[in-house]
């Protein structure tokens, strides 16, 4: 029943999957596959797929758990590892089936048009990538062989800069504005606002902006502040800092465009492979796949079982309209093709969920919410016609870095000591305390003064402090 | 757009063991991170109820990677598998603080509180004594004593007794010396000249005296199993017979176990029975003192083996039975390496009862240390001063 293959087997189903590639329209860049065993993958899944990257033990902890879980059959192994890269570098397991082979070469060529169209992935340098992993990686290790640093010290900062490294700007298409663009627009906003009636009302007194201030805007940047603003620390430090900084960089898309991008990989490989005239126990075999890969996973989100069925969805919408709906869309009328390819390059998770998941797809996928209550996980709300919108809203919240608090930095010299004020930008949730202490701690040692995290604490405000003395919480008055 | 396949190459996977150094390094932490919590662990039933060559899953926190992160009244979202969930139903546990999803990607939630890990019991007693520190040397010193078990041969010799003679060695000599005076002469001529024993040629067995050095020790646990002891009394009592047992267990080759369980009269038990059954009655601690006086004589002397006996009681002995069990311990310190005497004390509220503590507190012992124990967490404390104790008999006096 298994059929044997080789290499010029895949190489020859990738012609006809490229084929098909672009009879579909997808623009892809160039692809290469590489043939790897279990064990390899799970070296590159520990790394993030990279096929170089710095030292740090949180890797070796990464590869542990995923090789304990592997061994003890709680995962498999994923089909497919695609790295964002021009040429775009995807692996394929050598143990795999031919059919899993030729599905992961289809829904890697989804990935490819996804990483290179999508908007999110334009600040990516999608050819330098494999390059400035690899010059990272040099550079630790010279500092690691160094003598005068060692590994003990790079450690220490690598797991500061680590807690901190999701602490950045989310959304790329908002350009960051430089001092001088933040300094303008302050001296803007203190101007008063231009009042047709100024003859008759009173003058309003002009306040000075204080441009003395550090920083001008609340900072977003953690690890870039901290490089920029704190003298104490050493140049390879603040490269550490940077190099952490750029790697975060180049992963948030993809944490931002999860469920689309897996949705849209899966929409295709279902294209494609319907397409192939597939033998028939390569077919059948497809199909279990397939539906093991959209299988809804109970108490959780599946990226693949949502974003494809969302997919869907936007094209049934504007290909064959149920009737009632006919006026929700834009105008003039596209094709559902063509609204999907618009889709897939102006949206990220957040703004296609909210555009495009609606009440009849949160109750197919059978979305509800929980929330802890004593000692259990209790359903708090089911998809019913008042609440699903609500539903909606939490999983807004929770997708891409929805998940990471976002932490401002306020001001650089509190108390006039140079210690550093943050503001917890609290939206009904709370911070997780012992990993905000901790975390706290981290962010201590990069700035070497005491720090201050003002947030909701049980709906009261709070400030977080971690100086010399360690942990401190402190109501505000 | 074009495709590039790059074949599977056996020996690039063979080299590609990149993740080698961070795995270690990760372990070198699992270790740290274990020795800093080891009072923890050690308090921690599961892992004194294993036996003790199995794996067990050790929790430990410290290596755990921080992020901040949300936690409590954080709702979540997600999807149903089959069929439709009703308002309020429990659809899992929550963790400690905050629903978790599994540690994982970056921007996931805090996963499971605890870290865990494998080890072997074994290891895990390594560790711990390691962060004793105990100089090596001491523990050569306690590991080893010599034994004569009678004689053993070892070469031979010129003289010696008649029995010890051996005939055929004694005959090559003869042989040897023969042909040295004749040469390579056929039978046939030396035949008739007879070339009889000379005293040289006799070769005797040696003997020496066989000394071994023994490295036995029994650990005698005795448990005042009397009414008053409840079930967690017997499992502080427990975890500490663990902690010796494995101490013990790190010094000699052959240690042996003794239980012994008492009230107002002594019996040898069964582990099983040792810390299972529970019995009734009041509490005569001479009794089982003089049990352990009674099997040591029968089947350990002090010469061969190293004795470790250790005591746990609730404090509640008979009053007129004082002076007795202190002439008995005082007896047990004679015989024994070290003998311990722990009172536990779960609920402090018990003032004015009586203590052993007071009846022990002038024993005239080097060897002989009393503690006290409240809590699970006295537990690590009150053994390090045990053994501390051991280490340095002069600085014993609390």
């Amino acid at each position: 029943m298994t059929r044997t293959y080789d290499v010029e087997d895949l190489a020859h189903w990738d012609a006809r999957i490229r084929e098909k590639v672009q009879e579909f329209g997808l623009t892809c860049f160039s692809q290469e596959f590489e043939v790897c065993d279990h064990v390899q993958m799970l070296g590159y899944m520990a790394y993030h797929g990279m096929p170089s990257h710095y030292p740090h033990w949180s890797y070796g902890k990464a590869y542990e758990r995923l090789k304990t879980l592997y061994d003890h059959g709680m995962t498999g192994l994923p089909y497919e590892m695609v790295i964002n890269s021009d040429p775009c570098l995807a692996y394929l397991v050598k143990e795999n089936s031919l059919c899993l082979q030729i599905l992961t070469i289809a829904h890697v060529y989804g990935h490819n048009d996804f990483f290179r169209n999508n908007f999110t992935f334009q600040s990516t340098h999608p050819e330098l990538v494999i390059r400035a992993f690899k010059a990272r990686a040099d550079r630790v290790r010279s500092y690691i062989e160094d003598p005068s640093i060692g590994l003990e010290k790079v450690d220490a900062v690598l797991d500061a800069a680590h807690a901190l490294s999701l602490q950045c700007r989310r959304n790329p298409a908002i350009r960051k504005l430089s001092p001088e663009e933040q300094r303008a627009r302050a001296i803007a906003a203190a101007e008063p606002p231009a009042d047709p009636f100024r003859q008759i009302h009173k003058r309003v007194e002009r306040s000075e902006p204080d441009l003395e201030k550090v920083p001008l805007e609340p900072e977003e940047d953690l690890l870039l502040f901290i490089r920029d603003h704190n003298r104490r620390l050493a140049e390879w430090e603040k490269d550490l800092l940077t190099i952490v900084h750029e790697e975060s960089q180049y992963f948030i898309p993809q944490i931002e465009t999860k469920i689309m991008n897996e949705g849209w990989a899966t929409y295709w490989h279902r294209q494609i492979m319907n397409s192939l005239d597939l033998p028939q126990d390569v077919y059948l075999e497809f199909l279990v796949r397939h539906n093991q890969v959209v299988q809804p996973a109970p108490g959780d989100i599946n990226p693949y079982c949502l974003g494809l069925g969302i997919w869907e969805d936007i094209r049934r919408r504007y290909d064959e309209p149920a009737s009632t709906e006919s006026e929700i869309d834009d105008l003039p009328r596209k094709s559902g093709r063509d609204k999907l390819f618009e889709v897939r390059e102006v949206d990220r998770d957040v703004s296609f969920l909210r555009r495009f998941l609606t009440k009849d797809l949160v109750r197919e996928m059978g979305l509800f919410e929980y929330a802890p209550r004593d000692d259990a996980l209790i359903v708090t709300k089911v998809p019913s016609d008042e609440e699903w919108e609500e539903i909606k809203q939490t999983l807004l919240h929770q997708v891409g870095m929805g998940g990471v608090p976002v932490i401002r930095i306020v001001d650089a010299d509190y108390n006039h000591r140079g210690e550093l004020h943050l503001q917890h930008d609290h939206d009904g949730r709370d911070l997780q305390l012992e990993h905000a202490e901790k975390t706290l701690a981290h962010l201590y040692r990069l700035w070497t003064r005491p720090a201050h995290l003002e947030t909701v604490v049980d709906g009261e405000s709070c400030m977080l402090s971690y100086d010399s003395d360690g942990f401190r919480l402190k109501e505000m008055d | 757009m074009s495709a590039v396949f790059r074949p599977y190459s056996a020996s690039d996977s063979l080299r590609s063991d990149r993740s080698a150094t961070d795995r270690l390094r990760h372990r070198q932490k699992v270790r740290q991170a274990i020795r800093e919590n080891i009072a923890d662990i050690v308090a921690e039933e599961a892992i004194i109820t294993q036996d003790p060559d199995r794996v067990v899953k050790v929790p430990i926190r410290g290596i755990k990677e921080y992020r901040f992160v949300y936690g409590k009244n954080t709702p979540q979202v997600a999807a149903a598998g089959e069929g439709e969930v009703e308002k309020g139903q429990v659809v899992g546990k929550s963790q400690a603080e905050g629903p978790g999803s599994g540690a994982g990607d970056a921007g996931d939630r805090p996963g499971v509180d605890y870290y865990e890990t494998d080890i072997t019991i074994e290891e895990l007693v390594e560790i711990m004594f390691e962060d004793l520190h105990l100089p090596d040397l001491e523990r050569k010193k306690l590991r080893e004593s010599l034994v004569v078990h009678g004689t053993r041969r070892l070469g031979y010799r010129r003289a010696g007794i008649r029995v010890h003679l051996d005939k055929r060695k004694s005959a090559r000599q003869r042989i040897r010396r023969k042909v040295a005076i004749h040469g390579q002469q056929s039978d046939a001529e030396t035949a008739e000249r007879r070339f009889p024993f000379h005293r040289d040629d006799l070769r005797y067995r040696r003997r020496v005296p066989d000394v071994t050095a023994e490295s036995n020790a029994v650990v005698m646990c005795i448990m005042d199993t009397s009414g008053s002891m409840d079930a967690m009394k017997k499992y502080l009592a427990r975890s500490f017979f663990f902690l010796l047992y494995h101490f013990v267990r790190t010094r000699y080759r052959n240690v042996e176990l003794v239980f012994i369980s008492h009230h107002t009269e002594a019996r040898e038990v069964s582990e099983q029975e040792f810390f299972y059954k529970g019995e009734s009655g009041g509490t005569m601690l001479s009794s089982g003192y003089g049990k352990a006086l009674e099997v040591i004589q029968e089947r350990y002397h002090p010469s061969l083996w190293n004795i470790y006996a250790f005591h746990c009681s609730d404090g509640e002995n008979l009053r007129t039975d004082n002076p007795e069990a202190r002439k008995l311990a005082q007896q047990l310190c004679q015989v024994c390496n070290l003998f311990g005497y722990g009172e536990i004390k779960p609920r402090a509220s018990l003032f004015g009862h009586s203590s052993m503590l007071d009846v022990f507190k002038d024993l005239d012992a080097d060897n002989f240390e009393a503690v006290e124990i409240k809590r699970k967490e006295d537990l690590w404390p009150s053994f390090k001063a045990l053994l501390l104790h051991e280490r340095n008999p002069e600085e014993m006096m609390p």
